[in-house]
């Protein structure tokens, strides 16, 4: 009865279906948030159960239009970790969401809750998927789903913000994307992900596999490689658990998700390092690290300093993959799950900063740990995580990149990552510091944060503090992924 | 289908071919008589039931004997008129029945609202002449029978556009300069048709291909080419010879632009693939040059240059309109690609546009009945005012985009790979390019109907409405059919294959 394959379509279906019991619930808003969670604790019952089965890697064929070319699902254990980080997240977002939405009284919250609903069925998608054709179909719905959330406020601003969103990242999929999966259905008959790289296996040659690799690098306008960075900072203009779900649970993480996913079983490592482009590309990825923390510096407004921290973060995944190295893209792989973990805190805690005191500005938050303790030990805990400190889960994926960097011999790229660990500690601490050390200029918050959007922040917190000591399943988990095993045996 | 064969008179089933064009022409008259716009309605509903029907029934035949021949009057071919129904033609009659049918359904409130009540049984009674003719220009096998054909759809299609006049002067400009530019068109077509019977004496579409085969061209015959295919690209609004479209769509009534947007220019196409593979041979050196040099390049400008158009009409009918004309561009590069799978392509795109401009038309048509919609400020907010509507409409935009999950997407697939087939690296950068454009034209029209602020009487906003339901079930088949055969695409794909196959034989 409870076939993997039920499972596998039941991961579109609860989200989907979660979309329409809100819709229908829409003005009784207490039943329409009890959907909103239930499908929440389905979905992660749900996945829990693929996480498990995932080395069986089932398949599942929803439609075949052309020869090659289909609509199909197949589990494998990355996607399966992805899919896992989502709807974990997207359950205590959930949580959060409902204290930010109701705190903060805003409108039109049933379209919020059903284009939630749909774009974790689009994340969904793309962690499931078993060929770029049907990446590419949720990578879309992803996109177009989280438009509307991006401009919920309605404004001008958000339109300007949301045009910018829609444009970026529609443009660079349709122009980029989309043409390297028609020319890698040519060159290889099919688009399927297949163990140690379809390309690969098809004997394509490194010069095309390079332009290729470009295509995609640039089309994954998720994966805010710089100069295609421009619509995150833009979509800041979206409510706080928008942000909070576009940069660590769906958007971003999909688009690096795939980046990986494309770098694993479409080129396959060997290829990767075999190209003339990989190169140039990880040097832009380390660019990207470095610039993005940089501009974090100066900003002041909370919010868009982290998001110049996760175009900055995301870049690990990229240059990981460009690396070629197993043991760098294990690192990749885990930067998905911790970096998720570590900024889905620290945007929560933006936005509770935001729903008790209205202040946006870091230069504002004079004191404010003394009227919220819990919250900014949620923040610290989230910042330290992700400069990269023991014992929290952040450090594990810089370790394994920096590893692989002195493996292949990198020593500039291996210095970009010591610096950015320093920038992160410039631009993240020093709103802990003020926030505890400084005097406060309120003596008392006018009105107390809902118990809703401080607890899911500290929740997530001690979560970072748990992954740290999961790393020996994970990386078990994940190892037949990335072949040859040896190597990362002799690090651990 | 051969139990829909079974259960009609013998007689019936034999005479399918005729009756499929001598019920619409026989009724026409007959409605014109008739006292009320709502009988003489139901009599087109009538006709257009019986000639999907008999669609069918064809088909059923087709697909086992391969194709059916049918002798007018008892005359033999080459001397007698023969009707011939093969698997290149049978989706077109398959399209213009069903098509037919579904805007019939939907002509009854539109035109309605749009027409005098005078005039409305005339009104039918040119719909269904046009409806005769092209059905006709489909069936027939014969090279001046399409001409007559021809022109009995375009004569009543001026007048079909014109009686837009009613609501707004400039639709009868629109229909003269479409008809000044269609006479054109047919005058050239008869000239083509005129010097290929004085090479080879003989009328027979088989016939003179025959006598092609055996003889070989001379300049006349390469002269007869070059007149059909003016003729006919002028009829097909082939870039740039469409300069009579847009302001036709944009100002006739809008049943009629919903119905000629989705049959009218696709049956001058099919006429135009009838010609180029069955009657002139693909493989002759003048022909194969004008796939590349002619089709394939004047269609992939066409793709570029009409959709950037689209990009700045305010009208959002005119934008549909060059968007059409866009599509035509895809097909003809389907047909210049002169292979099997750029032919199967073409055709199977042919089926799907007409799919989604019928849809969108229909929607427009749905807008315009609440509201008059003249420019793209005034779709703003519809989505919250008429969802129905609006949906359907949301759906086949992004069809016409090529999104996938829609039918756009499955035959710019399989056009792109019948161009990397041929190495024509150019063509995919143009139909990506094309694409991109077509999602600005598009995504324009979706923004002012999601995203602004709803039409307000008095400050407030007008209550969610639904058309009524002769315009919501024709619109929802035609939008559902958009995402129904992207899962389900082998039916649309075998009979486009059946048709390149039916045409270019083995090769």
């Amino acid at each position: 009865m409870w076939t993997p394959e039920l499972a596998l379509a039941l991961a579109l279906a609860i989200p989907a279906l979660g979309g329409v019991m809100v819709a229908l619930l829409g003005n009784r808003p207490n039943w329409r948030e009890g959907a909103t969670l239930v499908s929440g604790v389905l979905l992660a019952l749900n996945i829990a159960y693929l996480v498990e089965i995932a080395p069986s890697q089932p398949t599942l064929i929803l439609a075949s239009i052309a020869p090659g070319l289909e609509l199909a699902f197949k589990l494998e254990p990355l996607g399966a970790l992805f899919a896992a980080v989502a709807s974990g997240l997207w359950l205590v977002n959930s949580l959060y969401s409902i204290g930010y939405m109701r705190g903060n009284n805003e409108k039109n919250q049933t379209r919020f809750y059903v284009c939630f609903c749909i774009a974790i069925a689009g994340a969904m998608g793309v962690a499931l998927s078993g060929n770029l054709l049907t990446m590419f179909v949720f990578y879309e719905v992803l996109t177009l789903s989280t438009y509307p959330l991006v401009t919920h406020k309605g404004d001008a601003a958000a339109r300007r913000g949301g045009r910018i969103y829609l444009t970026i990242l529609l443009g660079t999929s349709i122009g980029l994307l989309l043409p390297a999966i028609i020319a890698t259905q040519f060159l290889a008959g099919s688009t399927n992900f297949v163990a140690g790289g379809l390309l690969a296996l098809n004997d394509v040659t490194p010069m095309i596999a390079g332009i290729l690799l470009v295509m995609f690098a640039f089309g994954i306008g998720k994966a805010a490689l710089m100069p295609v960075h421009a619509w995150l900072p833009n979509a800041m203009v979206a409510p706080t658990p928008v942000s909070a779900f576009l940069h660590a649970v769906a958007v971003v993480k999909a688009g690096v998700f795939a980046m990986l996913k494309v770098g694993t079983y479409i080129f396959g490592p060997a290829l990767i390092a075999a190209t003339p482009t990989s190169q140039p590309l990880a040097w832009i990825a380390a660019g990207s690290i470095v610039l993005a923390s940089l501009i974090a510096l100066t900003k002041d407004n909370l919010k868009a300093r982290l998001a110049y921290s996760t175009i900055s973060q995301l870049s690990y995944v990229t240059l990981a993959v460009m690396l070629g190295s197993p043991l760098a893209m294990l690192g990749g792989a885990l930067q998905i799950v911790m970096h998720a973990w570590a900024k889905i805190t620290l945007f929560m805690s933006a936005g509770a900063i935001y729903t008790a005191t209205k202040k946006t500005n870091i230069s504002q938050m004079r004191g404010l740990g003394r009227h919220m303790p819990w919250l900014f030990g949620a923040y610290t805990v989230g910042a330290l995580s992700i400069i990269g400190l023991p014992p929290l889960a952040g450090m594990w994926p810089k370790l394994f990149l920096m590893q692989g960097t002195f493996e292949a011999g990198q020593v500039v790229l291996a210095t970009a990552l010591i610096a950015s660990s320093l920038l992160n500690i410039a631009y993240l601490l020093p709103l802990s510091a003020r926030a505890y050390f400084e005097p406060p200029e309120e003596a008392k918050l006018k009105k107390p944060a809902p118990m809703l959007v401080i607890l899911p922040p500290v929740i997530t917190a001690a979560g970072v503090i748990i992954l740290f000591f999961l790393i020996g399943p994970l990386r078990d988990y994940l190892l037949p992924v990335f072949e040859p095993v040896a190597i990362v045996e002799t690090v651990l | 289908m051969d139990i829909l064969a079974h259960l009609l008179p013998a007689g019936i089933a034999a005479h399918a071919p005729v009756l499929l064009v001598v019920i619409p022409l026989i009724l026409a008259p007959i409605a014109a008589l008739m006292p009320s716009g709502r009988i003489a309605w139901a009599i087109s509903l009538l006709a257009a039931f019986l000639v999907a029907i008999l669609a069918l029934v064809l088909l059923g035949e087709v697909s086992q004997a391969g194709s059916v021949s049918y002798h007018l009057g008892g005359w033999a071919p080459p001397l007698g008129i023969e009707y011939r129904v093969d698997a290149l033609n049978v989706p077109i009659l398959l399209l213009v029945g069903f098509v037919g049918l579904l805007c019939t359904i939907y002509a009854l409130p539109s035109v309605a609202d749009e027409i005098e009540p005078g005039k409305q049984p005339m009104f039918y009674s040119a719909f269904l002449v046009c409806f005769t003719g092209l059905l006709g220009v489909t069936i027939t096998g014969d090279a001046f029978n399409v001409f007559v054909f021809l022109e009995v759809s375009s004569l009543s299609t001026y007048a079909l556009v014109a009686m837009g006049g009613g609501k707004d002067r400039r639709a009868l400009t629109a229909s003269y300069n479409y008809l000044i530019l269609g006479t054109i068109g047919a005058t050239f077509f008869v000239i083509g048709v005129g010097f290929l019977y004085m090479a080879t004496g003989t009328l027979n579409m088989v016939d003179i291909a025959r006598v092609l085969a055996e003889d070989g061209h001379s300049r006349v015959t390469e002269a007869a080419f070059a007149f059909i295919v003016v003729g006919l690209g002028l009829k097909a609004a082939m870039f740039p010879l469409h300069v009579w479209l847009p302001n036709a769509y944009a100002f006739a009534p809008n049943f009629v632009t919903a119905f000629l947007a989705s049959t009218a220019t696709k049956v001058a196409f099919y006429v135009l693939i009838r010609f180029l593979f069955s009657i002139f041979h693909p493989e002759v050196t003048f022909v194969a040059a004008s796939f590349t040099w002619i089709f394939a390049v004047l269609g992939t400008v066409g793709m570029i240059v009409a959709s950037a158009q689209a990009i700045f009409q305010t009208d959002p009918r005119r934008v549909l309109a060059y968007s059409s004309v866009a599509q035509v561009g895809y097909m003809m590069l389907g047909l210049g690609m002169g292979t099997k799978a750029g032919l199967s392509a073409g055709m199977l795109h042919l089926m799907n546009h007409a799919m989604m401009k019928g849809a969108l038309f229909m929607a427009l048509g749905a807008f315009a009945l609440k509201f008059g919609v003249r420019s793209i400020a005034s779709l703003n907010g519809l989505g919250r005012t008429m969802p129905v509507s609006a949906s359907a409409f949301t759906i086949s935009g992004l069809s016409l985009v090529g999104v996938p999950l829609t039918v756009g997407f499955t035959s710019k697939w399989y056009l792109i790979l019948a161009a990397l087939d041929r190495d024509w690296w150019w063509a995919v950068a143009a139909l990506i390019a094309s694409s991109l454009l077509a999602l600005v034209y598009v995504g324009r029209m979706l923004m002012a109907i999601w995203m602004e602020e709803p039409p307000s009487h008095q400050g407030k906003a007008i209550a969610a409405s639904t058309a009524p339901w002769a315009v919501v079930v024709p619109m929802s088949i035609l939008a559902l059919a958009n995402v129904y055969f992207f899962f389900n695409a082998d039916p649309l794909v075998h009979l486009a294959n059946a048709a390149a196959e039916a045409v270019m034989g083995g090769r």
